[in-house]
């Protein structure tokens, strides 16, 4: 970016919005290395729960990188959205452990009942429906993540089940007391 | 911290452990958490506390067991006898392990939980790599220590030569555990070798082969192996600098590394002058964010670089020409976890083990159509067989046993009539697989192999990085064309067209990930032929698997 290097902050954001602090936090710690961009995005999707456009030309400014080198990071890799995500996520794993247990059923079912395709979330933004390559959990399969816990097991219709409870209001119980740590790369 | 500091703090540590009359230790990874590990080792903490047993009983998380459809798993160690493994437990439960053991009261729903001692999941493995899993506490360096922990770093420092170290590998007959089989004795050597001011060491934690997770097990369960081992490559090749990359899933991974790495650094065994001498060496984590490709080690080094994960043309090798244009050793994560057991126990112990030309053992994740699921540790050469039959207990409902799938995307299947081979990097080669990073998916009757190999061709179409184009466009007609067999529309044509453009995908693509992802259909096809017949010719899944939606198009010959 041309007007890379002028000025450390950006004044209409980094000044006021507190979100901006976390990533200046990555940035500080990692010396405004350019090695450190996907650590930085993490950091950044972490505080604002996707990519929106300002905060990937803020993190282009800072680390003094053209906008659409970090542009070309941040759609290469899975973990990053550009876009918000709904308030729940109900992740399918698709490994193949999960695949052989037809996983495959339960996504279609979500998909059916939510009307949402996989990646996206509804219109109203309550339900994300993501899925995953294994995550590790081949002895569960098939493998739910949900409200950050890890449900094994699972079958279309129990899924689908949890997913109403929760979208009413309800809440999981403890249904699987694993609690997945959030991913943080600090 | 010099070599009697060390001896004396893993004294000090068996000293502690051997004042408790008792030990529980409560399996506390991945698997297990999720299946509620976590409420059970609070119950037992509880129910020691509420029986003033603290000074008797000592309770401990460790790593992961291996039975993970199991979990959660708790191990009762007392002096003097035989451990005693629960299967199942759950917060009631785990009071009644008090019950029984301490008060001497009858808990017949417990003794229903306990795991046989001559269970065969148990007695047919050979644990090197994963020795001290279930064993130490992977969160406490002292309870690694006691167990001899970084001895072998230590050992290495003093009585060897980075030249020995290398050569002990290539003694030890070590090959890499992430997929190739390259033998590690040449590559550090290669490394050790090649002209540099900086060399760096990565280990490869980037496991994206589905239905794999030996790597994330065996750096939740003993981080501190993983360590030493980089550790001691670092001084074999000369370099300082470490990096584990570690893949975005595996968030508790990468908590107990980092936590791992502070422990070892606040004793001096990482960090400047390690142990006295004139060796420093640093480990930092990275982190993916999700992109299959990046296991491949060209890509992999670019992602610790910033950048997309695209891999680059070899040669150069990353072995000449890496990290930072600088020599770089990359090896995967369990091969690491190899090497405290080849300095320590000696290379000829570790050749002992193994076949002519795969030595040592080999770390799989059991999955799919076996009754025991979990991550067990073979001698390389035991038969597919007794892999699925003794350790995995045969296939649910009796149901016959198809194929065994191994080394995921890139790998292929195996077929019943080859149950009784050895499993070893040329045998599985031939038979049109390859050994792979350690998944290995066991599949019925009911699993349709043209549906395998389009659910293996749609991974690799949605993981292709889009840099060259044989794989970019091949996987998705790949794709397309399994489609169309599996939803009645493909035509016999349509299989010639297949495998014209397997050859070419294989034969042109840049990386490793477009030359191995035709596998998965070379050899459905090689041994399953009839399958693609019957869905094409007749519209028939044998399996009962696909649906049969469309029509193939009828295009007039004029
Ligand atoms: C598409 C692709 C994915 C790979 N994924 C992994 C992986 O997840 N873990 C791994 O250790 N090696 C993986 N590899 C192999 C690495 O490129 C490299 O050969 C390996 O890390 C070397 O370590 P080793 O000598 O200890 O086996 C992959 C290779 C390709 C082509």
């Amino acid at each position: 970016m041309s007007e890379a290097g002028q000025g450390k902050k950006d004044a209409g954001n980094g000044g006021e919005d507190p979100r901006y602090k976390g990533i200046d936090r990555v940035l500080k710690r990692l010396q405004f290395k350019q090695d450190g961009l996907i650590e930085v995005l993490t950091a950044a999707q972490e505080a604002f729960g996707y990519l929106p456009e300002e905060v990937m030309i803020y993190v282009a400014r800072q680390l003094k990188l053209p906008f659409s080198w970090v542009y070309g990071v941040a759609t290469f890799y899975h973990f990053f959205s550009l876009k918000p995500q709904g308030k729940h996520n109900a992740i399918v794993c698709l490994g193949t452990a999960c695949y052989v247990g037809r996983a495959n059923d339960i996504v279609d079912a979500i998909s059916k009942e939510y009307s949402v395709e996989p990646g996206h979330t509804t219109p109203d933004g309550e339900l994300t429906l993501t899925t995953t390559r294994c995550l590790g959990c081949c002895g569960l399969a098939p493998v739910v993540v949900f409200e950050n816990q890890v449900l094994g097991k699972e079958t279309p219709e129990g899924t689908v089940g949890k997913i109403r409870t929760v979208l009413a209001g309800g809440s999981l119980g403890t249904v699987a007391a694993g609690q997945v740590e959030e991913a943080s790369a600090t | 911290m010099r070599q009697q500091e060390l001896m004396e703090m893993a004294q000090n540590e068996r000293d502690r452990q051997s004042k408790y009359r008792c030990r529980l230790l409560c399996c506390a990874s991945t698997p297990c958490i999720s299946s509620g590990a976590l409420a059970v080792e609070e119950a037992l903490k509880k129910a020691v506390e509420a029986e003033g047993l603290q000074a008797e009983v000592e309770t401990v998380a460790t790593g992961c067991l291996g039975p993970c459809s199991r979990g959660p798993l708790v191990t009762v160690r007392q002096q003097g006898r035989s451990d005693i493994i629960y299967e199942g437990v759950t917060p009631q439960l785990a009071s009644k392990i008090i019950d029984k053991h301490f008060k001497g009261q009858a808990a017949p729903e417990l003794e229903k939980q306990a795991i046989p001692e001559d269970w065969p999941f148990f007695a047919k493995q050979t644990k090197l790599v994963l020795a001290e899993s279930g064993n130490v506490d992977p969160e406490k360096i002292d309870s690694y220590l006691a167990q001899n922990g970084f001895t072998a770093l230590l050992h290495a420092l003093r009585e060897m030569t980075p030249e020995e170290v290398c050569a002990e590998m290539g003694k030890s007959g070590l090959r890499g555990r992430g997929g190739a089989g390259f033998p590690t004795g040449v590559k550090w050597d290669m490394v050790r070798k090649a002209p540099g001011e900086r060399k760096y060491v990565v280990a490869n934690g980037d496991e994206g082969d589905p239905g794999a997770y030996m790597d994330r097990t065996l750096m939740e369960s003993d981080p501190f192996r993983v360590l030493e081992g980089m550790a001691i490559a670092g001084y074999a090749v000369g370099a300082d600098q470490g990096f584990i990359y570690v893949r975005g899933e595996y968030p508790l991974a990468a908590k107990r590394l980092e936590k791992a790495i502070r422990q070892a650094e606040r004793k001096g065994l990482l960090g400047s002058r390690i142990l006295d001498s004139n060796f420093n060496f640093r480990i930092d984590i990275r982190m993916g964010a999700g992109a299959f490709v990046c296991g491949e080690e060209t890509a992999l080094m670019q992602s610790i670089m910033g950048r997309r994960g695209q891999p680059v043309p070899r040669p150069p090798f990353p072995a000449n020409r890496g990290l930072w244009g600088s020599p770089t050793l990359i090896n995967n994560v369990e091969t690491f976890g190899n090497i405290t057991t080849v300095i320590s126990k000696g290379a000829t112990f570790y050749a002992s083990y193994g076949t002519e030309k795969s030595k040592g053992a080999k770390i799989f994740a059991l999955a799919g159509k076996v009754n025991n699921t979990g991550l067990i540790e073979v001698p390389i050469g035991i038969t597919l067989r007794e892999i699925v039959y003794d350790i995995g207990g045969g296939i649910p409902g009796g149901r016959p046993f198809k194929a065994a799938q191994t080394g995921g995307p890139s790998g292929g299947c195996i077929p019943a009539e080859y149950l009784d081979v050895p499993i070893d990097y040329e045998t599985l080669q031939k038979l049109g697989s390859i050994m792979g990073s350690g998944g290995l998916i066991v599949m019925d009757d009911q699993s349709c192999m043209p549906d395998v190999a389009k659910f293996f061709m749609e991974f690799c179409m949605d993981e292709s990085c889009g840099k060259c184009g044989p794989c970019r466009g091949g996987t998705v007609q790949m794709h397309r064309i399994l489609d169309k067999i599996t939803n009645g529309s493909a035509t016999m044509e349509d299989l010639d067209r297949l495998q014209e453009l397997c050859m070419m995908v294989k034969e042109t693509s840049l990386c490793g990930l477009g030359q191995t992802c035709p596998n998965p259909i070379y050899s459905t096809l090689r041994y399953f032929r009839d399958e693609y017949e019957a869905h094409i010719k007749h519209h028939q899944c044998p399996a009962g698997v696909c649906q049969f939606t469309e029509k193939p198009l009828k295009i007039a010959v004029a």
